[in-house]
């Protein structure tokens, strides 16, 4: 065992692998943050309309929440890295069809945590609100959505763990983020156990520290109190 | 451009025998890490729940480890990590009796493992502590209490987010594809390769992961009825991650 080959490749690991600075476009990091935020976007957007009372905008949503999850990850990368282009005509950046790929697959993640949430305000608010005369709209905005982000955290934070931990999947389509720098740094240095034992560690150490924030959340938060 | 639609390539030559052999080795390695997944999360769920804190502190760090690294990054270490590591004859007869298939298992048995753990220690957490107590007053050891109370219990308690677990397990089995293991959606990407047909194929292996998900949801509700205990159940977020 022989860890200098991690502190020799650690610039190109961390810049170019983990945070996405460097001569490929890559980067763990540069994926899954504008993943978390399209992802989520889209997610309340299909979990509100689950919840909604007009059946074709529920039963699609539905539709589109049970297929992506009855789906692996690796077919819906592998779906966006072969289907676009014959769509388009042209073949598309990695990024870009990794990006889509998450979004559109965490979306139905999201959108699940989204209703859980939504559903979790007792009926009192609701009936509350239409008692002073609240739209259907405006009452969402102010009185059901805030205390139903506030419900979501945890499942929230642990989604977002899942999916920094996924994007180590865009490295099968050639995506250069940490996974793919240590398979590179490991084609020409072949020390395997130290490098995957390395960037193992470093996802550790995020996903951990969103776990603990998690756990935090949910002692300081009287679960019963809604 | 126009793309030329062809659904007879998935079962002309040898293609539908390729579907077929990934089907077969997706469920083998489901079925093979599912079990060493479900191994591991009774004993170390039960772990964290014994009033023994070397055991407790063993659980917490076998559970944080492993299901806070990518899955893709565990198939890594265990397939080119590892090997390494081993004696020479070791290493030559792994090789010879399909490392890659015995490296997935190990990660998919590993990794679920420390997430099934979660569940079954929700399980045992919502269990009143006097059923404890009460197995312990009747003379039972620890070990016998869990054995023959605690764990039958909470195994019956916790069929929902089981169910959940195991239907990521099966999806998950697909990264198994990175390390060279010939399921079901490695098979699916040689048809491409061979047949240039992308979108017939992804579809073929798309619809069997959907009909595979579908029959094991249907599976597990049938199991749900028949052992759930009437008023206890344990449904919620602690299996989504």
């Amino acid at each position: 065992m022989d860890f200098r080959v991690v502190a020799d490749n650690f610039s190109f690991l961390i810049l170019q692998g983990f945070i996405g600075f460097g001569s490929f476009a890559g980067g763990t990091l540069r994926l899954a943050l504008p993943a978390i935020v399209l992802g989520f976007l889209l997610g309340t957007l299909v979990g509100l309309a689950r919840l909604s009372r007009t059946p074709w905008v529920r039963l699609p949503s539905t539709i589109y929440v049970e297929f992506f999850r009855g789906v692996p990850l690796v077919m819906v990368i592998f779906w966006f890295w072969f289907i676009v282009p014959a769509l388009l005509g042209r073949s598309l950046p990695e990024y870009a069809v990794a990006l889509t790929a998450f979004v559109v697959f965490e979306a139905a993640y999201f959108a699940e945590i989204v209703r859980a949430g939504i559903q979790s305000v007792p009926r009192g608010q609701v009936e509350a609100a239409t008692a002073t005369g609240l739209a259907r709209a405006p009452m969402m905005r102010h009185v059901i959505l805030p205390q139903a982000l506030r419900n979501m955290i945890p499942a929230l934070v642990t989604q977002f763990i899942v999916l920094l931990k996924d994007t180590s999947l865009a490295s099968i389509i050639g995506y250069v983020d940490l996974t793919k720098a240590a398979q590179i740094v490991n084609n020409r240095e072949i020390r395997p156990f130290e490098l995957y034992l390395f960037i193992a560690v470093i996802y550790w150490l995020c996903s951990y520290a969103m776990s603990r924030y998690v756990q935090k959340w949910e002692r300081t938060t009287d679960p019963n109190a809604t | 451009m126009t793309y030329q639609f062809s659904w007879t390539v998935l079962w002309s030559g040898q293609t539908g025998a390729w579907l077929l052999q990934g089907i077969l080795v997706t469920l083998q390695i489901s079925v093979l890490g599912w079990l060493a997944a479900v191994a591991l999360g009774i004993i170390s769920g039960a772990f964290r729940t014994v009033p023994i804190a070397v055991l407790r502190w063993l659980a917490v760090c076998y559970v944080e480890f492993f299901r806070n690294v990518p899955l893709l990054v565990w198939m890594f270490f265990w397939y080119f990590g590892m090997p390494p590591l081993l004696p020479e004859a070791m290493r030559e007869w792994l090789l010879d009796h399909g490392a890659e298939f015995w490296a997935a298992v190990c990660a998919l048995g590993v990794y679920h493992g420390a997430r099934f753990s979660e569940v079954i220690r929700a399980g045992i957490l919502s269990i009143p502590k006097t059923q404890f107590e009460a197995a312990v007053s009747t003379g039972l050891t620890v070990l016998q209490a869990y054995r023959l109370i605690i764990v039958p219990i909470a195994l019956r308690l916790i069929v929902p987010p089981a169910t959940n677990e195991t239907l990521n397990l099966l999806k998950n089995s697909s990264v198994a594809l990175t390390i060279g293991v010939a399921e079901l959606t490695f098979q699916t990407r040689q048809i491409e390769t061979y047949t240039a047909k992308a979108f017939e194929a992804l579809a073929a292996g798309t619809i069997i992961y959907l009909a595979l998900c579908l029959a094991i949801a249907t599976i597990m509700s049938r199991v749900e009825r028949r052992v759930a205990i009437p008023g206890m159940i344990v449904r919620g977020q602690s299996s989504e991650f």
